[in-house]
C-alpha cells in the first residue's frame, strides 16, 4: 500500500473541514463498540486475562524462532504447505505462484490487513485475476476503491446514506433500502464469487504451534466460505501471530472477540487443520500459509517497540481514541491506523516515513486500558517522538524553542523575567499572529489571558 | 503537617487565584504551606514532545527543588503525574537519580487527592450547596494515576450536584502541544466533548488540569457558548467557606 503517513496533519484536517460527516460516522460506531468492549471486559477478571494474554504473547515473542519452526513442523504435517515472505515483494511472489501454478483466474478475499499491507489485490489485478473483497465493509470500500479506515470496520467512515447511494448506483436498489436488504443484494453477488472462485485468501487471527491449527474469528460467515469454498486456500499470517499451545485459544478467541466488538465470541470461529482429507466432503485441496515478516522482525529486534507485536488487531485501541474518531483511519496514510498504527507504522516503515504518526495522539492513556495485551501504547508513543527527536527529524525552530524552554526552566531568575515580561506585553499580544503556536492557539480558541500578577508575585508581596 | 506547593508554571501564570485557593485551604486544613522559590515548570512540554534530554534538565532542576519538602502538593493533575509516573521513567537507566525520582514520586500528590488520602478529610463544607457542576478529568490523573473519586467526593460531599456528562473522562484535545501541533483535531475533540454537556443551567466546569481548562474555556468562549471554567482549587476553596 502507498504510504502517505507523512501528509497526516493535512489530511487529518482536510477529512474534518471537507467530509464532517466523516466524524459522525466514526464517533458513532466506535462509541458503540468502545462501550460494548467495556461490557464484556466487565463480564469477566479482564484485568487477569490481560495480563495472562500479555505473558503468552511476550512468552511466544521472546522464543519465537521455535514456535514458528514447531509451527512449520505441525502445519506440514497436517498438509498445509509452508512459505516464508522476507517483505512484500516476496509475499506477492509466492501468492503470484500459487495462483499461476493452480491456473486460478478468480479470488474471493476473506478480511485481511496484511493483504492491504502486501498490495495482493493490485498484483492480481495486474495478472488479470479477479479479486472479490467478501466482509461486507471491505467489498464497500472495494467498489469505491478507498483503503480500509479500520482495522475490524473497513468501511466505518460511511454512512447508511452513502451507502444506500452505491449500492443504488451499482445495483439499482431503492435509495430506501434498509440495511438488510443491502446486505442482501450484497450476499446475492459474493456467493457468485464464492462458487465461481478458484482461490481463497485470508489472513489469520493465530496459529497454534502445538497443532498446526489456523485460527480465524469473524461475523458474517464470509472467512469461513473463502476458506472452505474454492479450491485453494491460502493464508497471509504475521510471523508474530503464534500462540503456544491449543488450550490457549480458550482465552485468545474470546478476549479477542470482546476487545473487538464487545462478544463472548465471534460468531464464526474457523479452526483450520489442513486441506480435505480423503473421504471427507468439502474443503479446499490445497491450504497454504504464508508467514510474513515485512518488518516484524527488526520490530522485534527493537528494544522498546517489540512490545507492539503483541498486537491483536482488535481495534479496541482506534475505538477507545478520541483523536481517532475525529477523523476515521485514512488520514493516517497506511493500512494501519488509529493508536496501532501511529507505534507499528514507524516500526515497520521507518521513521522519516511516518514522522507525525506519534504526534497522532493526545497521550489521554484510553488505548492503554483498552488494549487486550497491555501493550503501552502511549509510552511507546512518546518513545517515538524521542527518537524523531534524536535523528533530528523535528522542526528546527520547535528544537530551539525547547532549548530554550529548559534554559529557562533550569534558571529561577530566567523564568521570573518572563513572566514578568509576558504582563509587561501589550494586551492581546498573545494572540500574535507572528508567532506560529499563538496563531495555531488562537485559530478557534480565545486568546490567552494571563492572570494579572502570577501567582509567584502574590506569595512574594505577602498577598498569600 | 507541612507541604510544599508546586503552582506548575501555567497555574502560576494564568490561574493565580487557583494557587492562592489553594494555599488558603491548605493552612485550613491545618497545613502549614511552603513555596520553594526555585521552582519553575514541571518539564512535561519537552518530555511529551519527546526532548527528554532537555526534560530530564528541567526535571533535575525540579528534583533539587523539592528535595527537601515533606510532601508535594499540586494544583494540577497533570503536572502531579509529570513528577510521580513520569520523573522516574526519565531516568529508568540511572539507578541514583532513579532513586530520588522516586522518593520525589513517593510524597507527591495532586490536591484533592492530598486531602482525601493523606489528610483524611473528605468534608470540606457545605459552600457549594445548589450549585451544578461538570467536573472535566484530565486524562494523566485519572488514567495514570487512578484519581477519579477524590474530586467527585470532595466537590458532592459540599453540597454540589455533579451533572451526568457522557464524555466526562473523555480527552479534551489540549495533550500540551498537540494542541498547536494539530489544532483542527483538538478543537474537534473539544467541540464533541462540550456538544454531550448535558442540557439544563449549570454554574461551571471546573477541573484540576490549567491546560485543560485553557483550551475548554478558550474554545469557550471562541464559539460564544456560555459556561464559566473555574479551576477546582478555587471551587474547594469556596466548598470550606460554609
Ligand atoms: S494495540 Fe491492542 S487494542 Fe490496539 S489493535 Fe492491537 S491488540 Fe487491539
Amino acid at each position: 500500500m502507498k504510504v502517505t503517513a507523512n501528509h497526516y496533519p493535512q489530511e487529518a484536517a482536510r477529512v474534518l473541514r471537507e467530509t464532517p460527516e466523516v466524524r459522525d460516522s466514526v464517533t458513532g460506531a466506535t462509541l458503540n463498540f468502545d462501550s460494548k468492549r467495556r461490557q464484556a471486559y466487565a463480564e469477566v477478571e479482564a484485568e487477569t486475562w490481560r495480563r495472562w494474554a500479555e505473558a503468552v504473547k511476550n512468552h511466544v515473542l521472546t522464543h519465537l524462532e521455535r514456535y514458528l519452526l514447531e509451527a512449520e513442523a505441525n502445519l506440514q504435517k497436517n498438509g498445509v504447505q509452508v512459505h516464508w515472505a522476507e517483505d512484500a515483494d516476496d509475499a506477492r511472489r509466492i501468492v503470484a505462484e500459487i495462483a499461476r501454478a493452480g491456473r486460478v483466474k478468480k479470488v474471493v478475499k476473506a478480511k485481511t490487513m496484511v493483504s492491504e499491507e502486501l498490495g495482493i489485490n493490485p498484483m492480481l489485478e495486474a495478472m488479470g485475476i479477479e479479486a472479490l473483497e467478501t466482509d461486507l465493509g471491505e467489498y464497500i470500500i472495494q467498489l469505491l476503491g478507498q483503503p480500509p479506515s479500520h482495522i475490524v470496520g473497513p468501511a466505518i467512515h460511511l454512512n447508511l446514506e452513502q451507502i444506500r447511494r452505491l449500492f443504488h448506483e451499482r445495483f439499482q436498489t431503492p435509495l430506501e433500502a434498509s440495511p438488510d436488504q443491502l446486505a442482501a443484494v450484497a450476499r446475492k453477488l459474493l456467493r457468485e464469487g464464492f462458487l465461481q472462485a478458484d482461490m481463497g485468501i485470508s489472513g489469520g487471527n493465530f496459529v497454534v504451534a502445538e497443532t498446526g491449527t489456523l485460527a480465524l474469528i469473524e461475523n458474517e460467515g464470509n472467512i469461513r466460505l473463502s476458506t472452505s469454498a474454492p479450491r485453494i486456500h491460502v493464508a497471509l499470517v504475521g510471523i508474530e501471530k503464534l500462540l503456544p499451545r491449543f488450550s490457549d485459544l480458550s482465552v485468545f478467541l474470546s478476549l479477542t472477540a470482546r476487545a473487538a466488538t464487545g462478544q463472548r465470541l465471534g460468531t464464526f470461529v474457523s479452526l483450520i487443520q489442513g486441506p480435505r482429507q480423503p473421504g471427507e466432503p468439502d474443503g479446499p485441496e490445497e491450504v497454504h500459509v504464508v508467514f510474513v515478516d515485512n518488518g516484524r522482525s527488526s520490530v522485534l529486534a527493537d528494544p522498546e517497540a517489540w512490545e507492539t507485536l503483541r498486537c491483536l488487531r482488535c481495534a479496541a485501541c482506534l475505538n477507545a481514541c478520541p483523536v481517532y474518531r475525529q477523523t476515521g483511519g485514512h488520514a493516517y496514510g497506511y493500512v494501519y491506523s488509529g493508536p496501532i498504527g501511529a507505534i507499528l507504522s514507524p516500526g515497520l516503515l521507518g521513521l522519516s516515513e511516518t514522522k507525525p504518526l506519534p504526534y497522532a495522539s493526545s497521550l489521554c492513556g484510553a488505548c492503554f486500558q483498552a488494549c487486550p495485551v497491555r501493550i503501552p501504547i502511549p509510552k511507546l508513543l512518546l518513545t517515538w517522538r524521542n527518537r524523531a527527536v534524536q535523528e533530528g527529524l523535528t522542526p528546527r525552530l520547535e528544537a530551539a524553542a525547547i532549548k530554550g524552554y529548559a534554559l529557562a526552566m533550569t534558571r529561577p531568575w530566567a523564568y521570573r523575567l518572563a513572566s514578568r515580561a509576558v504582563r509587561l506585553l501589550p494586551e492581546k499580544a498573545l494572540d500574535n499572529s507572528l508567532v506560529p503556536v499563538l496563531k495555531a492557539w488562537t485559530e478557534g480558541r480565545a486568546g490567552l489571558k494571563p492572570s494579572p500578577k502570577s501567582f509567584r508575585q502574590m506569595w512574594e508581596d505577602g498577598e498569600v | 503537617m507541612k507541604v510544599a506547593l508546586f503552582i506548575t508554571c501555567l497555574a502560576d501564570q494564568f490561574f493565580a487565584e487557583a494557587g492562592v485557593a489553594a494555599v488558603r485551604l491548605l493552612r485550613h486544613l491545618g497545613c502549614t504551606v511552603t513555596f520553594p522559590e526555585g521552582q519553575t515548570c514541571c518539564g512535561q512540554p519537552a518530555y511529551n514532545a519527546g526532548y527528554w534530554a532537555e526534560a530530564r534538565q528541567v526535571a533535575e532542576h525540579t528534583l533539587e527543588v523539592l528535595e527537601d519538602a515533606p510532601y508535594v502538593v499540586l494544583p494540577s493533575g497533570s503536572c502531579t503525574t509529570m513528577l510521580r509516573a513520569f520523573y522516574p521513567e526519565l531516568y529508568r537507566d540511572q539507578p541514583r537519580r532513579f532513586a530520588r525520582a522516586e522518593a520525589l514520586s513517593r510524597k507527591t500528590y495532586e490536591l484533592s487527592e492530598f486531602i482525601v488520602k493523606v489528610l483524611g478529610v473528605s468534608r470540606l463544607g457545605q459552600g457549594l450547596s445548589g450549585r451544578r457542576i461538570a467536573y472535566h478529568h484530565g486524562c494523566h490523573a485519572l488514567r495514570e494515576l487512578g484519581i477519579k473519586q477524590e474530586p467527585l467526593t470532595l466537590l458532592r460531599n459540599a453540597g454540589a450536584e455533579i451533572v451526568d456528562w457522557p464524555a466526562a473522562e473523555e480527552c479534551c484535545g489540549f495533550g500540551g502541544l498537540f494542541s498547536v501541533k494539530l489544532p483542527e483535531v483538538a478543537l474537534s475533540m473539544a467541540d464533541r466533548k462540550l456538544a454531550t454537556l448535558p442540557q439544563g443551567q449549570m454554574d461551571y466546569l471546573t477541573s484540576a488540569d490549567g491546560g485543560c481548562m485553557l483550551h475548554l474555556s478558550g474554545r469557550i468562549e471562541n464559539r460564544g457558548l456560555n459556561l464559566p471554567v473555574r479551576p477546582l482549587a478555587s471551587v474547594l476553596w469556596e466548598a470550606a467557606q460554609r
